[in-house]
């Protein structure tokens, strides 16, 4: 569901561009606001949440999806964690939809769906497994890189049971605002892959703001 | 021994090392069963079923005959040589203790000894931890004989009725992969009793693969999954 919000930038705790194939590794508390803009439109922004005070507690894709009887994600879905615990509630939505059950790209996953002399070429999980040992002290691991969201990537289902990665259909400037229910740790690839036309292959920069 | 079979009663966990070349027939007694399943690399734990992955790669929300299951390394854990039934759910999840006590009421071993209502997530939980894992290995599940539609505006439904008694479903295992598994039900099922669906399960040695396999040459993305197989063996 399509919804502005009412926060300006100028009153946010802090804001920040975050450039294609870097990662953004943060903690935003309980009752805060989060917001991650598009700026050029068409980018697909691959987001991990964790329990800030217990990361093995951490967003669950696939108990989000099942527990609003919905597979996609706008204004109104709240984010849960495996433990089914709310984490966060998408408050405002100017793209209307976002996939959860697409994943990130690897380098080996990379080599199965383009071609296998791809498996060098930067990737979402190669930002996550940099920004997870960059910063230790967050005891984060492989084994707790679980299923992501990609907010402003546009995945339908058909009748038939068919997956397609349609045209995006976001657009440069459009965002995406949730309220944390608990204190998060937000771990972002803005992704860096050349090789899917929903981006028109070029991954471009996003805008990341906090409010307290 | 190169066959053996059992049967899981509705609402049980089993786990079990599975050779690559060896297939398993999952095959759904009465009707409207389930297996929630889990796979993980033996020799390392680390590299698992990654049913995102597996349903990208292969442009499909619904697995049958000629899709493969995939690990987050691009490798192929196990091919779907045969299905009777279609069409089998990758993106509900699990049932927890939560949901299982909300949809048919509290249930105690103390009271229902080995009646009590089991769900999902425990079951998934006592088997991980025969291998030293827990619940950061416990990422998205199958759950075989299970169909979820989803319509235009993304509204997830299950469907009654999805498998019929004696339905199966055949798996050939690409490489050796620890299988963890439960019967308990479908998070999504909205039977007023507790399911209690036995699953049959053989295990036999599988042909090898040939060159005209409908799951290496269903689409150019399997190809290459087994090609990536080929080279982790270094076998031919």
């Amino acid at each position: 569901m399509l919804q502005k919000s009412q926060l300006s930038t100028d009153t946010a705790r802090h804001i920040e561009v975050v450039d294609a194939g870097d990662y953004w590794i943060n903690r935003v508390n309980v009752g805060e606001t989060f917001r991650i803009t598009d700026l050029k439109g068409n980018q697909a922004v691959d987001t991990l949440f964790f329990n800030a005070n217990q990361p093995r507690e951490r967003y669950s894709a696939f108990d989000t999806i099942r527990e609003q009887k919905n597979l996609y994600l706008t204004t109104g879905s709240t984010l849960i964690s495996d433990e089914c615990n709310p984490m966060l509630e998408i408050i405002a939505d100017t793209c209307g939809r976002h996939d959860t059950v697409g994943g990130a790209c690897a380098g080996e996953s990379n080599t199965v769906r383009y071609a296998l002399e791809k498996k060098t070429m930067h990737s979402c999980r190669d930002s996550w497994m940099l920004a997870i040992n960059e910063h230790e002290h967050y005891g984060l691991t492989k084994r707790d890189l679980a299923h992501n969201i990609n907010f402003f990537m546009n995945v339908p289902v058909t009748p038939a049971g068919g997956l397609t990665f349609e045209d995006g259909i976001s657009e440069a400037g459009k965002y995406v605002e949730m309220v944390a229910k608990m204190d998060v740790l937000v771990l972002i690839s803005n992704c860096p892959q050349l090789n899917n036309p929903c981006n028109g292959f070029d991954p471009t920069p996003i805008e990341l703001a906090v409010w307290s | 021994m190169t066959e053996y079979e059992d049967t899981i009663p509705g609402g049980r966990h089993w786990s079990m090392l599975i050779r690559r070349g060896v297939q398993l027939k999952l095959t759904d007694v009465s009707g409207g069963g389930n297996v929630g399943m889990l796979m993980f690399n033996p020799l390392n734990y680390l590299e698992r079923l990654n049913l995102p992955d597996t349903l990208k790669c292969q442009h499909t929300f619904k697995l049958t005959t000629g899709h493969c299951l995939y690990s987050d390394m691009g490798r192929v854990f196990c091919s779907i040589i045969d299905d009777d039934v279609g069409w089998h759910d990758a993106a509900s999840g699990t049932c927890n203790a939560h949901l299982v006590a909300n949809k048919w009421g509290a249930s105690s071993y103390q009271d229902d000894r080995n009646d009590y209502l089991r769900n999902g997530r425990d079951s998934f939980l006592i088997e991980l931890a025969k291998y030293g894992l827990g619940k950061s290995d416990m990422v998205a599940n199958m759950n075989w004989f299970g169909r979820v539609d989803v319509d235009g505006a993304g509204g997830m439904a299950i469907s009654d009725a999805n498998s019929k008694p004696g339905d199966a479903v055949i798996l050939r295992f690409e490489m050796d992969t620890l299988v963890i598994m439960h019967t308990c039900p479908h998070p999504l099922d909205t039977a007023s009793a507790y399911p209690r669906n036995p699953i049959a399960y053989q295990l036999s040695l599988a042909e090898s693969v040939p060159d005209d396999d409908p799951c290496l040459n269903s689409r150019q993305e399997n190809a290459r999954g087994f090609a990536n197989n080929q080279l982790y063996l270094m076998g031919v």
